[in-house]
This record gives C-alpha cells, sequence and structure tokens, in this order.
C-alpha cells in the first residue's frame, strides 16, 4: 500500500506530542520526549523511534529500551491441531507442571528472548500442556502472553483512553467517575461546537479535557475553580492544538457572588506593591479575570457542567443562574444523597424540568466461539447523575409545582383486627 | 434554531418541543397562523410562540401553562415518530465517547432508520464533519432527508438508499468511524474497513442478539480489526420521593394502670427523602461491539 507520507502527517507521532501507551487494558498517558527514559508496566525505554510512526502502531521493547515497531501481521499460531485432551478430570494442580523455575526464566529474558519465544518454552516445559483441552491451551497461552508480552501500541489521546486510564489507574483523582457516566454527561449536556460551557470539576482536568474535545476549539469554556489555580493536567493530556486554549477561560468561585451581584471590580488599577514582574502578572490575571466575568455576565450560558468532590448542591445552585432559560446541566456525585438534595431543592426553588437523578450499569462481555459469557469481574459503580433542563424563572410562589412526585400514602396505623 | 446550534428565540419553520410536565413531550413545527391542541388548551404559534424565547413558559387557552424548548437530539430521541425501534440515549451516549466522535468527524452510518442516532451524531461532528448514512428502505430513507433538511443539518448529511451489505457506503478511505445497526453487521464489516481512512479508525456494531456479536466478531478478527470490545449498559433510574414510615410502639417501661386495657397507639413516624427504582426498567437495548482498524 503506497504510503502518501504528506496525508499521513497528521496521523503520525511527532516529538512534543502527548500520547498514551496501551498493554492490554493498561494505559497511560506520556508527553513524547526524545532521549528521555519512560516507565511503563515495570519496564524502561525510550520512545524516540516512535517519532515518525502511525498512531495505532505496536512495538516491541527490545534489550537497550529501545522500541521496535511490530510487523502487522503476527503469525498467531493457530493452535495446530496439537495434542489436547476432552476434559480436566486427570490433571493435578500440584504447581509442579512447570518444569522451568523462575531464574531458568530470568535467563530466557536476559538472553534477549521475545514474548512469543519465552511463552513457547513455557509450553514445551509444562508437563500438562498436551492433556489440557484445546480452550484450556487457549487460554492459557493467553494468560502467558499477558504476563510475558513486550509490545506497546502507541495511541492518540481521545476522552475514551484517557477516562479509561483515570477509571483503571487513578479512580481517586476523577471522583471514581467512570467512563460510561462521564459519556452520559456529555451527551446528556449537549456538549457541542459553537455553544458556551460552564465547568466545575475536580478530575484532575479530565472533564475538562472531554468538553472541550467535544467543542472542538468552537465556542467556548469557562472553568470555574476552587482555591488558588485552575488544575488542568488532565486536560494537557489531550494534547490539544493551542488555538483551543483561546476559547478556554477561567474563573475564581471565590468571586460568584460578587459577580452575580454586580459588585466585581475588574477595572486596571495602579498597584504599587511589588517589582515590574508582579505589575506585569497581576495585570494578566486581572484581564483573564475580566474576559472570563465578561462571558458569565450575560447568564446566557448553553452548558453547565459538575463533577467535584464538593457537595453539589450548593454547587448547581449557585452556578445555575448563569444558563440561560432552555439548556441543560449535568451534575455528577459518586454519592446518592447529596443529589437527592439538589432535586430537592431545586423541585422547591422552580426553574428545571426534567429532573433525572440516574446512573448507569456496565458489562462487558468475551465473545468467544463456544465460550461467550459476561466478562466475570464486573464493575461495582461508576457514580451518580442529575440531569435536567432550566426554563425561564417562575414568578415567585407559583403554589404547588406541577408534581412530578405522587403524594405520599396516607399512614396505616393499626390493623384493624376485629376481635 | 437548528439541532446543532442553539438560538434564544423561536421563529416560523422552527422545530420546538412543548414540554407538558412529568416526563410527557411533544414537538411542534413552528408557523405562523397554526395552532396545537394540548391537555391544558390551544397553543397559538403566533401569538404565544413566534417571538418568544425559548425556555418561556406558555399559557394555553383553558388556562393551564407548558414550558417551549430548544430541540437537541436528546429531546427528539423521546419525541421523534417511530418508523423502527430507535436508539435511546444511554447507548447513543456511549457510542459517541467509544467512536471518539467530535467536530470534523467523518462517520458512515447504516441503517438510518428513525434517525434518532443521526440526529446526536450530527450535533457531535458539526459543523466541519459529515455523516454517510445509509438505509436501505426508500421511503424510510426519503423521510430522514427530509428530516434532516428541517432541522437544518441537510449540509452535514448524505443519505443513500442502498444495501450496505452489498455496496457499501457509497465512500472509501474517508470515515474516522463506522456504526452498524443492521441485521446482518458480519456481511458489511469489509465494507466498512473499506469506508475507513487508510491510517485507521473506530467501528460499532449494535445487534440486540448475542448471536449476530459472535458472527460479528469474528468477521472483525478476520479482517484484522484490534480492541475488539462487547459490552453493553443500561441506565438505571432513580425516583426521589418523600416517604413516611411510622414508628413501632414498644409502649412505655413503666407497669400500666390497668393492663387488660388496649393502649392508645401513637402517631410517631419518621419522614425520609429517599429513592425508589421504577417498577420496570429496561433490561436490554443491544450489545455494544467496538474495535479499531489498525493504521496500514
Amino acid at each position: 500500500m503506497a504510503d502518501n507520507g504528506d496525508n499521513d502527517s497528521q496521523h503520525r507521532v511527532n516529538e512534543g506530542d502527548y500520547v498514551v501507551l496501551k498493554r492490554g487494558d493498561i494505559y497511560k498517558a506520556v508527553q513524547i520526549q526524545k532521549k528521555k527514559k519512560t516507565v511503563f508496566e515495570k519496564q524502561w525505554f525510550f520512545l524516540d523511534n516512535a517519532v515518525g510512526e502511525l498512531y495505532g502502531t505496536t512495538f516491541e521493547v527490545v534489550t537497550g529500551g529501545i522500541l521496535q515497531p511490530r510487523k502487522p501481521k503476527c503469525v498467531e499460531s493457530s493452535a495446530d491441531a496439537k495434542e489436547a485432551g476432552m476434559d480436566n478430570r486427570n490433571i493435578l494442580d500440584d504447581g509442579k507442571s512447570q518444569k522451568l523455575t523462575r531464574d531458568d526464566i530470568e535467563t530466557l529474558k536476559e538472553q534477549g528472548l521475545k514474548g512469543q519465544e519465552i511463552v513457547q518454552q513455557l509450553i514445551e516445559n509444562s508437563t500438562t500442556f498436551r492433556d489440557k483441552t484445546e480452550f484450556a491451551q487457549e487460554k492459557y497461552i493467553k494468560k502467558k502472553k499477558k504476563k510475558y508480552e513486550n509490545s506497546v501500541m502507541v495511541l492518540r489521546p481521545s476522552c475514551r483512553v484517557l477516562a479509561m486510564m483515570y477509571h483503571g489507574r487513578e479512580p481517586g483523582k476523577i471522583c471514581h467517575l467512570r467512563y460510561d457516566t462521564l459519556a452520559q454527561m456529555l451527551t446528556l449536556g449537549n456538549i457541542h461546537a459553537g455553544s458556551k460551557v460552564l465547568v466545575f470539576e475536580t478530575c484532575a482536568g479530565l472533564v475538562l479535557g472531554a468538553v472541550m474535545e467535544r467543542m472542538g476549539g468552537y465556542g467556548s469554556v469557562v472553568q470555574m475553580y476552587p482555591g488558588g489555580g485552575p488544575v488542568r493536567a488532565g486536560m494537557e493530556s489531550f494534547g490539544f492544538p493551542s488555538r483551543f486554549h483561546d476559547t478556554l477561560h477561567e474563573f475564581p468561585i471565590c468571586h460568584v457572588n460578587a459577580l452575580l451581584a454586580g459588585a466585581l471590580d475588574t477595572e486596571a488599577k495602579d498597584i504599587d506593591a511589588g517589582g515590574q514582574e508582579k505589575k506585569v502578572k497581576m495585570e494578566e490575571k486581572r484581564k483573564k479575570l475580566a474576559a472570563a466575568a465578561a462571558v458569565l455576565e450575560g447568564r446566557n450560558a448553553d452548558g453547565l457542567v459538575i463533577a467535584s468532590r464538593f457537595h453539589p448542591c450548593p454547587v448547581l445552585l449557585g452556578l445555575i443562574k448563569f444558563l440561560a432559560p432552555s439548556r441543560p446541566f449535568v451534575v455528577y456525585s459518586q454519592y446518592k444523597e447529596p443529589l437527592i438534595e439538589c432535586y430537592t431543592k431545586l423541585r422547591e426553588q422552580g426553574g428545571a424540568v426534567s429532573l433525572r437523578l440516574t446512573d448507569s450499569w456496565i458489562r462487558h462481555y468475551q465473545v468467544l466461539p463456544n465460550r461467550t459469557h459476561p466478562v466475570l469481574l464486573m464493575s461495582g459503580g461508576g457514580g451518580y447523575l442529575l440531569s435536567g433542563t432550566t426554563v425561564a424563572a417562575d414568578t415567585p410562589k407559583m403554589g404547588p409545582t406541577r408534581g412530578e412526585e405522587p403524594p405520599p400514602k396516607r399512614l396505616k396505623l393499626t390493623e384493624t383486627t376485629e376481635g | 434554531m437548528s439541532f446543532v446550534e442553539y438560538s434564544e428565540f423561536i421563529q416560523e419553520g422552527d422545530v420546538a418541543i412543548i414540554f407538558l410536565g412529568h416526563d410527557s413531550m411533544m414537538p411542534v413545527k413552528v408557523q405562523q397562523g397554526a395552532q396545537t391542541q394540548t391537555r391544558y388548551g390551544v397553543i397559538r404559534h403566533s401569538k404565544d410562540l413566534i417571538g418568544q424565547r425559548f425556555g418561556t413558559k406558555v399559557t394555553c387557552s383553558k388556562g393551564g401553562w407548558v414550558y417551549v424548548l430548544h430541540p437537541t437530539p436528546e429531546l427528539w430521541t423521546l419525541n421523534l415518530p417511530h418508523r423502527t425501534q430507535i436508539l435511546y440515549t444511554t447507548d447513543i451516549a456511549n457510542i459517541t465517547m467509544m467512536l471518539e466522535l467530535k467536530p470534523g468527524s467523518v462517520v458512515c452510518e447504516s441503517g438510518t432508520g428513525s434517525g434518532s442516532l443521526s440526529h446526536a451524531i450530527l450535533r457531535t461532528i458539526a459543523p466541519t464533519g459529515h455523516l454517510h448514512t445509509v438505509e436501505f428502505h426508500q421511503q424510510r430513507a426519503e423521510k430522514a432527508a427530509e428530516e434532516f433538511r428541517e432541522h437544518r443539518v441537510g449540509h452535514l448529511v448524505t443519505v443513500r438508499n442502498q444495501d450496505v451489505c452489498k455496496e457499501g457506503f457509497g465512500v472509501t478511505g474517508v470515515a474516522d468511524a463506522v456504526f452498524l445497526d443492521i441485521p446482518s453487521p458480519w456481511e458489511a464489516v469489509k465494507h466498512a474497513k473499506n469506508a475507513m481512512k487508510r491510517q485507521g479508525g473506530r467501528v460499532c456494531s449494535f445487534s440486540p442478539c448475542i448471536e449476530q456479536v459472535q458472527k460479528t466478531v469474528e468477521a472483525l478478527a478476520n479482517e484484522g480489526f484490534q480492541e475488539i470490545s462487547t459490552l453493553e449498559v443500561l441506565l438505571r433510574v432513580h425516583d426521589v420521593r418523600s416517604i413516611t414510615l411510622p414508628l413501632p410502639d414498644f409502649g412505655s417501661d413503666q407497669p400500666l394502670e390497668t393492663p387488660t386495657d388496649t393502649p392508645v397507639p401513637s402517631n410517631a413516624s419518621v419522614l425520609c427523602k429517599t429513592t425508589t427504582p421504577p417498577r420496570d426498567m429496561a433490561g436490554h437495548t443491544g450489545y455494544l461491539t467496538f474495535a479499531t482498524k489498525p493504521s496500514v
């Protein structure tokens, strides 16, 4: 297949790119820097050889920590109608079937044997392998391959890959937000190019990055942040082009009340304190604040996404004021009860319809001929979502809102047992 | 108004969603002089809709009121006329993320069906992407094309009336993602591969039956696809309720004056704010199989 180098360049890895390394189900986000040692799954290697290759290429890690692109058609040795047993009734699991010791295997590794070759050695030195059923043999090979394989795939970062990475590696950093729940948030929030979205998150910037990816650099995103400064590590891992950053604003929540009351002063002031450098920095900060305030002031944002360790109720009630009517909002919480409170308060104050408290259930399947079944381990939970749509604020005290709850049942206190 | 861009005010020709309360909604096509009947009375388009803000409360002739909402693909999914079984937002959300759709993506889809997923895809890939959607049923293909035009997204989509298993998607080497929701997806895997960019892409197949999944996974593996993964997602809804639980009366720990008298029961109870599951829930829609076409 003729390689048209010119068209490919946007599909090829460049130095400085943010990429994601993958082996099996393990992911790690790194930045390509030549001559820099990277560690991944207890292996050290250099990423230099990835530069110039297409994204999605699989590499073998060879001695010296060098990456070598793997030939695509890796000969999958179909269990060449070798010997196989019918069932396991005579197989003793005494831990003595493998004749190679741990030291033997280390020696093989040091000799530079490829993962494939080590697996082959293990098979040849197993006394029970040929007694296993074909399925058991396949399962054994798969297990050994997973343990001894040396390959690394270099992927382009995306919400899918990064969400799975964070959930697998550091769920605590993202409030245990599972990737399918994040998927729901982006869709229920109608995040799309050209809109104005407010984000309040303490998920290392993953949610922010996911929102920005779906906006494609069009429209604007205001990151509301608690504390000293916005956290963006997760967002940086997406490797967005610089023009995306032009659409990103930040606003500290400590100024929200002032802004809502019209009391936020973003005018330039003459400050004597500090030297020239400090003045420049403060002026930068003031400009950013003013720009973000200008975006928020109109109270016409198109979407609101909340995913944090803070109690969601006050966050939602505070920030929902910046939304235009007939726009969606989505609130994530690791726990259900805080969202029940949100729901109740919103029902009381009005201004929102279609309120729904949901969580999603996900199950993976192993699909193999005659061996198809759900995977044994399943995620216990992925957090909860409260979603809804804003409507024009009511003239106060409209009376009972059109009930979305049926009236509570009359109490039955005593059994009527007529003696 | 368009399904890919918000606007503030309702105009003639818009599609608006009338919200009647508690999961009850209906779509309306806004037209000068037209009227819409609701259980709360009549809505006069010229007076009540045109020129009003989306999200406002509209009082109907009988005195009742409704809200008028800006259409979104999610609202459309809940209100569109069903010509086939459709995909719902839970599956759509996962498909969108797992196929890595974003502005600029080029997507191939078959079958178009009632356009539920199509609208969601268009919203995500706008303004620079394109959707090539294939539907083998002529009337459904025509109806879909008509709806895309009415919803002001016609420039982002090409509808083709053909059989994807025999003739493919009508384009080659352009797609970042392919989606299949057809009875025999394994017959379209080769066409999916051809439609996709040479440098790789993502594919998804949605099938209600596990036998279909097995055949499709086999076909994907044979065509060299990687990262093949099958999963299912379900949404659980929690209905927020205030419940009152009566407390048991174990009586006084002091001896009663006349033990044979039946004591007066106390009315003590506790109020709890909690959630209950609905009586039924969607237990299965279909299995989602994803895979990556490797770069060659």
